[in-house]
């Protein structure tokens, strides 16, 4: 939960009290909060944690990091829509309790 | 690719783990703060490359794990209700609660939501007027930022729909408690990167010059944890003490400045229940006397909450260090992700949860003294363990 994930700004716009970006994670694309790094250009690079960027850094590192992270299977968790993380759950069926402590038939 | 590629040949790894292995005179143990970086490690078999003697032991740095079950019993309690729409990250929904988890509540015709950030949930509340929307924000410093954005916004678009379950924790005040305890075995600490990106190093070094521990700020990637282990090592063999960054493309000192201002204004700090540790002072944030219309606690008054834990579950020695997961008696057998039984294995960012998943069946330690290490060479320094 605590993982911020690199990606790239591609646009910047105001929404109402708000400055929203778009940012690319290596293809999969977000509407990311970007009033705590409010000079950042389009073009850079952030980190990103649960849609809000938190700071700058270069695109080499950016990069790389992101390939890091997709191999590692942590990017997938990340930047699961809720569909997929439904999906997810679904497939983590709980076993019946063994030991009787939850009261599990 | 091509990164991965230098990782998997491993060739930037193996010298620094082999410069590890040159600069390690005597056995030390380090503890990696965070979850995210304990399943690094584990998935990596970085602490498989390190000489017997340089231990690593997994830190209480998972928020899911941290999160009080009398919280969880809380949130299925709030999400049960009619006319409400509970949000929560994905890998909330899984946590057992004494009876059931968020998963089953909606299964049961509760409108649970997975959203990718808190404000989702605020754009929830803003287009559904007449249902109450709640948004489930555990967390460290790292969640804490877009969680206070969340209802700093609520506040200003005057929506009274909108309200948070918080628990938020902080690392500094669980160092201060895990090294104050008595017989505890830490000789120095990884400092969670991601949560440094948002707080800076500046709180760290009254701790590093009070108990004299070296604090390393390290990153998730393999190397990175390499190279926070070898500068850790480095300073203990020279007998130093300092807070170092080995995480400089993403953490200044300061951190995030405007981050902090907004989390200041929002939540105030407060003594805060940690699962499997129990209550550590001054150690969370909950919301600040301005914000506390917003709190779902108080929004929602719950009773007849009835939590039970686990008597098999030594996941608080494990979170404090004092026992590896393996060394369990309930380990793999009463206790596994399917049915967790306590704190650490409930996340993938748990300990107990990475060695399951990674096949960890036996210590790193019974590992080297079988001679059956990752990178394989007894070192020579000292006598195994």
């Amino acid at each position: 939960m605590c993982l911020a994930v690199p990606g790239r700004v591609e646009s910047i716009d105001t929404e109402g009290d708000i400055l929203i970006g778009r940012v690319n994670f290596g293809g999969v694309i977000k509407r990311v909060c970007l009033d705590y790094v409010p000079d950042i250009q389009v073009g850079e690079y952030t980190i990103v944690h649960v849609g809000f960027a938190l700071s700058r850094i270069d695109e080499e590192s950016a990069e790389k990091t992101l390939e890091v992270f997709r191999q590692m299977g942590m990017l997938d968790e990340e930047l699961a829509g809720e569909e997929e993380a439904f999906a997810r759950a679904a497939q983590m069926i709980p076993s019946p309790c063994p030991d009787g402590s939850c009261g599990d038939k | 690719m091509k990164y991965l590629t230098e990782f998997r040949n491993g060739e930037v790894a193996q010298r620094i783990a082999q410069q590890i292995h040159r600069i390690a005179t005597r056995p030390w143990k380090i503890m990696e703060v965070c979850g995210g970086q304990t399943h690094s490690i584990i998935k990596n078999g970085i602490d498989q490359m390190l000489p017997a003697g340089i231990e690593m032991i997994h830190g209480p740095g998972c928020p899911v794990c941290v999160t009080p079950l009398e919280l969880i019993d809380k949130a299925l309690a709030i999400a049960a209700q009619p006319g409400v729409i509970f949000c929560s990250f994905g890998d909330m929904l899984r946590v057992p609660g004494t009876e059931c988890d968020l998963f089953q509540v909606k299964g049961n015709g509760g409108d649970v939501r997975v959203v990718y950030s808190p404000l989702d949930a605020v754009e929830l509340a803003m287009k559904n007027p007449d249902r109450q929307v709640v948004f489930f924000g555990v967390g460290f410093e790292t969640t804490a930022p877009a969680n206070a954005m969340s209802v700093h916004l609520a506040k200003r678009r005057g929506l009274k729909n909108f309200s948070l379950l918080v628990s938020h924790v902080l690392v500094p005040p669980a160092i201060e408690a895990i090294l104050s305890a008595p017989g505890h075995r830490i000789d120095g600490f990884l400092l969670a990167g991601h949560v440094c990106s948002v707080m800076g190093y500046w709180e760290y070094p009254p701790l590093a010059e009070r108990f004299r521990v070296p604090l390393v700020v390290t990153g998730f990637e393999p190397l990175d944890l390499l190279d926070g282990i070898r500068r850790t090592v480095l300073q203990l063999e020279s007998g130093r003490h300092e807070v170092e960054n080995a995480y400089e493309r993403m953490v200044t000192f300061e951190g995030n400045k405007p981050a902090q201002k907004l989390m200041s204004e929002v939540f105030e700090v407060c003594d805060r229940a940690w699962r499997g540790i129990g209550v550590i002072p001054k150690s969370g944030w909950k919301l600040s006397e301005a914000y506390r219309e917003f709190d779902a606690e108080e929004r929602f008054q719950l009773s007849g909450i009835r939590t039970v834990e686990s008597p098999l579950c030594h996941s608080g020695e494990v979170l404090r260090g004092m026992m590896k997961p393996a060394e369990c008696p309930a380990f793999g057998k009463e206790c596994t992700p399917r049915h967790p039984l306590g704190a650490t294995m409930v996340s993938t960012e748990g300990a107990c949860a990475a060695y399951f998943n990674y096949g960890r069946f036996i210590s790193a330690e019974q590992l080297a003294g079988a001679g059956l290490s990752a990178v394989g060479q007894p070192n020579d320094n000292w006598g195994s363990k």
